[in-house]
C-alpha cells in the first residue's frame, strides 16, 4: 500500500507534556487504535535517540521511554530543563513542551 | 448528587506542586482565601447532610501546617454562620529542620528522581519543608477518636484519604491505593473530563463512574488515566510501597461504568515519605514589550546581546554573577527555547526580559536599563529612527517581587509512618 509521512498530530489521540513533579516532564502519545499504536510502533521511528535529539537529553538520562500495550500509548519521561517555576522558567506546567512530538512523521497509507 | 449514592466518604485533595514553588517558598496558596471558603462550604453542606467523614488532603496547596490552620478557621467561620458543629482532626506534615539534618547525616535522605542529593545548606535555606503523608496518619486520626467529622491534613500523598478509609475497612490496599491514584484527579478519568467521580470498591475489583451523565468512564479512558502526570505508567511510588498496574483488567460495565481489578501493591523495605521545600532566590522585574518592525525582528538576537551587554557595562560596580538578564522572545522562542524547532519568527514578537537580582531595586534597575537601551538601540539597516518597542503597560518595569526554587525534593526513611506527624482533634461549633 502507498504511504505517506503523516505527522502524528494526524494520526494519535492525546499528544501532550506536564510536570511530572517539579524537576521531570512527561509526554504521553495516545493512540486511537490498538492497529494504530502497532503500526507507528513497527516504524521503529520513534526512538530513544530521536527524542534524544528532539529534547538535547543524552539518552542515558531518559527517565522512562516504552511503548505500553495495555494503554496503546507511549510514554517518555525526562529531567526538566530547569526546576519547575524558578527563575528563567518559560512554562510552569511543561504543558507545551509537546509539539516537536507531534510533529514527528511516520509513513502512513495514503488518504 | 453523588451523596444520593451514599457514599462512605467524601475525599478530595487540594494539593499540587503543579502551581509553582511560590507555595512552600512564600506561604502562598494556590487559590484566594475566597475560593477555598466557597468550595470549603459545599463540602461541609455535604458532610453535614451525609454524616460520613470528610477528608481534605494537603491544605492550601503545599499542605503546611500554616495552611491547615487557614483551612481550620475557614470551616469554623462556616460552621458559625451557618450553626453547624463538626468534630475535626487535624493531621499536621511540616518537618522540624533538625530532625531532617540528623537522618541526613545517617544516610536516610535520597534524592528522588533527577535532584542533586540534599545538603545541609539548603535544608537551611528552605522557608519550610513538608513530608507527604501515607493513609496511616487519616486513620490514626479516625481510629484515636470516635466519631470524627472532618479532617484536614498537611502534605499529603494525593490518594491517602480515598485509600485511607478503604485500608481501614479492610480492602486490599492494591485497590485502595489504585482507585485513590484515579479519584483524586475527580472525574479526568472520564470522556470528556470531568470534575466529580464516585468509586465502588468492593473485596476483588473497584468500579469507577463519572458523576455527571455527560461524561463516561471507558476502559481505554481509565486505563490511560494513570499516565497522566506520572513518571511511568504502570509504575507508582508512593509513602510504604509502590502500585503496580501492569497487569490490570479493565472492563466495561456499564457504558459509562468501568470495573477495574488486578492491581497489585508491592510495600517498600523501608517505609519512605517525600520531603518537599523551596527557597526565595532574590527578586525578579520584568519589562513587556511589542516589536513589530520586520528589520529589528530579523536581528533581534545580535540586538539584545549588544544592549545586555551595555547594560553589563553600565552596572560594573554589581559583580556579573550577581544577576541574571534572561530574554524572553514570544513569536520566536518564548515557549521551548533552545528546544524550538522553528527557526524563522513571526511577524510580530512579545518580548519579555526577566531581571533577577538580590534586591526589587536592583532588579528594576537592570531592568529598566535594559528596556531603555532596546527601545533606542541603532542596528544595521534602522530607518524607525524613533523607538524599537511597542510598550502596552504602565508601570514600564512590573516587579515581581521574590522569586522562589525548590530545592529539597527527597525521599527520607521513616521508622513509624504516623510519629512525625502530630494530629489535633477539636469540637468545632
Amino acid at each position: 500500500m502507498a504511504t505517506v509521512p503523516t505527522p502524528l498530530r494526524d494520526i494519535a489521540k492525546v499528544v501532550r507534556s506536564k510536570n511530572a513533579g517539579p524537576f521531570e516532564i512527561t509526554l504521553d502519545i495516545v493512540f486511537k487504535t490498538k492497529e494504530d499504536f502497532e503500526a507507528v510502533k513497527q516504524s521503529g521511528v520513534i526512538t530513544k535517540e530521536l527524542v534524544s535529539e528532539l529534547y538535547n537529553v543524552p539518552t542515558q538520562a531518559i527517565i522512562t521511554f516504552g511503548f505500553f500495550d495495555l494503554v496503546n500509548a507511549v510514554k517518555i519521561t525526562l529531567p526538566r530543563p530547569r526546576p519547575q517555576g524558578g527563575i528563567g522558567e518559560t512554562d510552569m506546567h511543561a504543558a507545551q513542551q509537546h509539539v516537536p512530538l507531534q510533529e514527528i512523521r511516520v509513513p502512513w497509507p495514503a488518504p | 448528587m453523588g451523596l444520593a449514592l451514599k457514599p462512605h466518604a467524601i475525599t478530595i485533595d487540594a494539593g499540587s506542586t503543579d502551581s509553582g514553588p511560590q507555595k512552600l517558598g512564600l506561604g502562598e496558596m494556590t487559590c484566594s482565601r475566597e475560593a477555598y471558603v466557597k468550595d470549603i462550604e459545599v463540602l461541609l453542606e455535604g458532610q453535614h447532610d451525609a454524616k460520613v467523614p470528610l477528608l481534605i488532603s494537603s491544605a492550601g496547596g503545599d499542605g503546611t501546617n500554616l495552611h491547615v490552620d487557614v483551612f481550620r478557621d475557614i470551616i469554623a467561620e462556616i460552621a458559625q454562620r451557618r450553626g453547624w458543629r463538626f468534630k475535626l482532626a487535624k493531621i499536621y506534615s511540616d518537618i522540624d529542620k533538625a530532625h531532617i539534618s540528623r537522618e541526613l547525616r545517617a544516610g536516610r535522605i535520597e534524592p528522588l528522581g533527577p535532584v542533586p542529593p540534599l545538603e545541609q545548606g539548603e535544608i537551611d535555606a528552605a522557608t519550610v519543608i513538608v513530608a507527604q503523608i501515607g493513609a496511616e496518619p487519616f486513620n490514626k486520626a479516625l481510629d484515636e477518636s470516635e466519631g470524627i467529622d472532618v479532617i484536614v491534613s498537611g502534605r499529603s500523598y494525593d490518594p491517602s484519604p480515598t485509600a485511607a478509609m478503604a485500608i481501614r475497612a479492610g480492602f486490599d490496599p492494591a485497590l485502595a491505593w489504585h482507585m485513590g491514584k484515579i479519584m483524586e484527579c475527580g472525574a479526568l478519568c472520564a470522556e470528556p473530563v470531568g470534575r466529580t467521580v464516585m468509586g465502588w470498591l468492593r473485596h476483588d475489583h473497584f468500579e469507577i463512574e463519572p458523576l455527571n451523565p455527560a461524561e463516561r468512564c471507558t476502559t481505554a479512558s481509565v486505563a490511560a488515566h494513570t499516565l497522566y502526570e506520572k513518571t511511568h505508567p504502570f509504575l507508582l511510588a508512593g509513602p510504604g510501597g509502590t502500585l503496580d498496574l501492569s497487569n490490570c483488567k479493565y472492563e466495561q460495565v456499564t457504558d459509562r461504568r468501568v470495573r477495574v481489578s488486578g492491581s497489585r501493591f508491592e510495600p517498600s523495605k523501608h517505609y519512605t515519605v517525600k520531603l518537599e521545600g523551596a527557597k526565595t532566590s532574590g527578586y525578579r522585574s520584568i519589562f513587556i514589550a511589542g516589536a513589530r518592525d520586520p528589520i529589528f525582528i530579523g536581528q533581534i538576537d545580535e540586538i539584545l546581546a549588544r544592549v545586555m551587554a551595555g547594560t553589563r557595562a553600565y552596572f560594573k560596580e554589581v559583580p556579573e554573577e550577581a544577576y541574571r538578564i534572561i530574554p524572553h522572545l514570544y513569536g520566536k522562542n518564548g515557549v521551548m527555547g533552545d528546544l524550538e524547532p522553528v527557526k524563522t519568527p513571526a511577524h510580530e514578537l512579545c518580548i519579555i526580559v526577566e531581571v533577577a537580582a538580590a534586591t526589587q531595586g536592583l532588579a528594576t534597575a537592570i531592568c529598566n536599563k535594559t528596556r531603555t537601551s532596546l527601545m533606542h538601540a541603532p542596528y544595521p539597516g534602522r530607518i524607525a529612527t524613533a523607538g524599537n518597542l511597542a510598550s502596552p503597560f504602565t508601570p514600564l518595569e512590573i516587579p515581581l517581587g521574590q522569586a522562589c526554587e525548590f530545592n529539597v525534593y527527597h525521599l527520607m526513611k521513616v521508622d513509624s509512618p504516623t510519629a512525625l506527624f502530630p494530629i489535633q482533634v477539636e469540637e468545632i461549633a
